[in-house]
């Protein structure tokens, strides 16, 4: 074969073979769950390629010109040049459309699949001392995305993404004191304004994905230096990591694993129609469609704006608008006690010590319960993202649905939190108690049509 | 079927789709054909990777040890000695200097970023309604009150400013008697007719649906309601402030007129909304 000359006079240029002989033996613990934040390098890498190929026929400018192409509703409505490229790359260039919904579905998956992943990390306990760091870094990566995420969604300049707009910018112009000076400086005066849409462009496209690869880069290498953490399966300690080769095993099961990622992402922008702004029309600052909803991952955000009371407070000459709370401090202090949590934990346990060993959800009750609190409070804020949608769906009021997601907001979380620490507590006091060790429990239907456990072998 | 025909087959079924891929694309094939064309070329390799990777590839369990990371204290004291960083630290102040002035230049070095965007000035305080100007609708005709129908909303901007965001504004017509307006705006709404900025006072989407039965406007943003009968308080949802009301007229000519600029700022609040600036207006 070629290939071996010619790594061989790499080698003697580079030296390498030494440290990627070492890469490729590297152990990797076997475990589906490990997999998560794979699938959202995967589908970065196919929002890169994707992407490469939209912006090649977006035109990033706010000038009005007039619809001429194929899609006669439009045909002679004035709308922005921006517009226009993405009807053009969705009607008129080959392959243009599947690209598009492609990329954007990739983006819900990308996004979906950090929090999956980090909840996987939180629940198991991984964030703990030595990977405080690589939280940290994964925090920033899940800020980066959405920000990615809501940047490319207002690209097309269609009405949906406008409104989506103008809703960011009411929230930065309640910032006390700053607010309407960081809202002006964004977008450069008072919404809507023709700067926006080039100004969305160059951070969707420029400064966001290098911040978002290099931190990939930092996120992998942290990784890789550390190495995995590991369950407490057969054989694995505080000292060492059990697991698999990188090559093949690993490798073969990851390139497996991207090239299917991108095969069910290319099902779906094929099969599943997503953001069809034709239907919505372009941005109009007179003009609002109902119902009106964000991506999945700031519907929360829409959420608490909806539930918040009518509360705007003047006091001493300076006023509290009502979105400051609801869109800049809640989402504020949830991303703060996710940033702080390993740091936090570590200050309310007094546990200080390494951890190469993951937890079982049921050993922190604690955690668990609070995670499960906080994951309920995304979902009914999300709910409430949709609240006209929700009480369409039950027909009900809208009012009356308003008012039953304003009590489940408070209600729910704390009762799941309840719920989930006594079951956790019982779990594991049942298996503290029992003295069984761990690992899964086999069990045997009976005749009678319920079930008895194995006695381990 | 052993794993290896397994792969066999969905490698077969990986060249079949990039084959049907490039009919699709030469064709010219619909969205639904492309994806389903590159969701079985994609498919069919990462299955054969897969199926090869579990069933044809059978690597032992192996065993890594971790070591520690932290730098031991002889290390750290071989890198301290004899580098010339010895210089740095006795001179203290000068290294201090130092750190203040790379604070200042960097500082200095984000001022640039002024240069994105002007000052709010009064652009928040003022829309372009003026004294005197006459109602007109999307299409520039200004409005008689007899135009109206009853109970019906119509979004209208001050003539010679049709599509100004900020000036955006809805003219509702209801019968005289029904109105409850707050002191003093008695005079705002001749023959019924009642103007409201169009920008919600919550989050600044334009209140575009109208309950006419139950004179309230709704915004589909957020569900805010405003009950147009009142001087549109909001009686739900998160806005706070009631909706600014325009005051107008019937000039001599028998068309609506605006009496002056809204009397608050219009829209989303903000710290300072209170302090009107004196000048102009």
């Amino acid at each position: 074969m070629a290939a071996e000359p010619m790594l061989t006079w790499i080698d003697e240029r580079l030296g390498l073979a030494a440290w990627a002989r070492a890469g490729l033996r590297k152990v990797f613990p076997d475990h589906w769950s490990f997999l998560l934040g794979e699938v959202a390098l995967f589908c970065l890498v196919v929002l890169v390629l994707t992407g490469v190929f939209l912006t090649l026929f977006y035109v990033p400018d706010a000038t009005s010109v007039t619809y001429s192409g194929p899609w006669a509703p439009l045909r002679g409505q004035s709308v922005s040049a921006a517009f226009d490229s993405v009807m053009r790359l969705s009607f008129e260039v080959r392959a243009g459309l599947v690209m598009r919904q492609i990329h954007h579905w990739a983006a819900l998956v990308f996004v979906a699949a950090i929090v999956v992943h980090l909840l996987r990390i939180f629940f198991t306990g991984a964030f703990r001392r030595p990977r405080e760091i690589n939280w940290l870094v994964g925090i920033g990566l899940l800020l980066l995305a959405l920000a990615m995420g809501i940047t490319g969604y207002s690209l097309p300049d269609d009405l949906l993404s406008g409104t989506g707009l103008r809703v960011i910018y009411s929230v930065v112009i309640a910032i006390p004191f700053i607010g309407p000076y960081l809202a002006f400086l964004v977008f450069g005066g008072e919404f809507p304004t023709t700067e926006i849409v080039s100004r969305l462009f160059v951070f969707h496209v420029m400064l966001l994905p290098a911040l978002l690869i290099g931190g990939v880069l930092v996120h992998l290498a942290i990784l890789v230096r550390q190495k995995h953490s590991q369950y407490a399966l057969a054989g694995a300690t505080e000292e060492n990591v059990v697991g698999r080769a990188f090559w093949p095993s690993q490798v073969f099961k990851s390139t497996g694993l991207a090239i299917l990622t991108a095969a069910v992402l290319a099902l779906l922008g094929g099969l599943i129609q997503i953001n069809p702004i034709w239907a919505y029309g372009p941005f109009d600052a007179t003009t609002v469609s109902s119902p009106a909803q964000p991506d999945w991952y700031a519907g929360w955000l829409d959420g608490a704006l909806r539930l918040f009371p009518p509360i705007e407070i003047t006091a001493l000459g300076i006023t509290i608008p009502s979105p400051f709370i609801p869109g800049v401090l809640l989402p504020g202090i949830a991303f703060g006690v996710m940033t702080l949590w390993p740091f936090l934990e570590a200050w309310a346990t007094g546990d200080h010590a390494e951890h190469q060993l993951l937890d079982g959800p049921r050993e922190r009750p604690l955690r668990t319960a609070f995670g499960v609190a906080g994951l309920l409070v995304f979902v009914i804020l999300t709910l409430a993202g949709g609240n006209d949608v929700v009480a369409l769906v039950f027909a009900v009021p809208v009012e009356a649905m308003t008012n039953i997601l304003r009590v489940a907001i408070v209600a729910v979380p704390l009762l799941g939190f309840g719920i989930t620490y006594r079951i956790c507590r019982e779990l594991y006091d049942r298996r503290e108690a029992t003295g069984e060790r761990r690992g899964s429990v086999r069990l045997r239907r009976t005749a009678a049509g319920g079930f008895e456990e194995i006695e381990p072998d | 079927m052993n794993a290896s025909r397994g792969v066999g087959l969905a490698l077969a079924v990986s060249i079949a789709g990039s084959l049907a891929l490039v009919v699709i694309y030469v064709v010219g094939g619909s969205v639904q054909q492309q994806g389903i064309g590159l969701a079985l070329a994609l498919g069919g390799m990462g299955t054969a990777i897969v199926i090869w990777a579990v069933a044809l590839i059978d690597a032992p369990i192996e065993i890594e040890e971790r070591h520690s990371f932290a730098t031991s204290r002889e290390e750290t004291a071989v890198v301290d000695s004899r580098t010339g960083a010895e210089e740095i630290s006795r001179r203290r102040f000068l290294a201090q200097l130092l750190a203040v002035a790379v604070g200042i230049l960097g500082a200095t070095l984000v001022l640039p970023a002024f240069s994105l965007g002007p000052q709010p000035g009064t652009d928040l305080f003022r829309t372009a309604w003026r004294r005197g100007m006459r109602l007109v609708d999307a299409g520039n005709r200004p409005i008689r009150p007899d135009d109206l129908v009853a109970d019906s909303v119509r979004t209208v901007f001050p003539e010679g400013f049709v599509g100004r965001p900020d000036s955006q504004t809805l003219l509702i017509k209801v019968s005289p008697s029904d109105l409850a307006l707050p002191s003093g705006r008695s005079a705002w709404a001749p023959e019924g007719c009642v103007a409201y900025s169009k920008v919600c006072t919550h989050a600044g989407c334009p209140v575009g649906l109208y309950r006419a039965k139950e004179h309230l406007l709704l915004c589909p943003c957020h569900q805010s309601t405003f009950d147009v009968l009142r001087g549109a308080t909001p009686i739900f949802g998160p806005a706070a402030r009631p909706l600014p009301q325009l005051p107008m007229e019937v000039d001599a000519d028998g068309y609506l007129v605006a009496l002056g600029d809204f009397p608050e700022p219009i829209g989303p609040g903000f710290w300072d909304m209170t302090h009107a600036p004196a000048d102009g207006g």
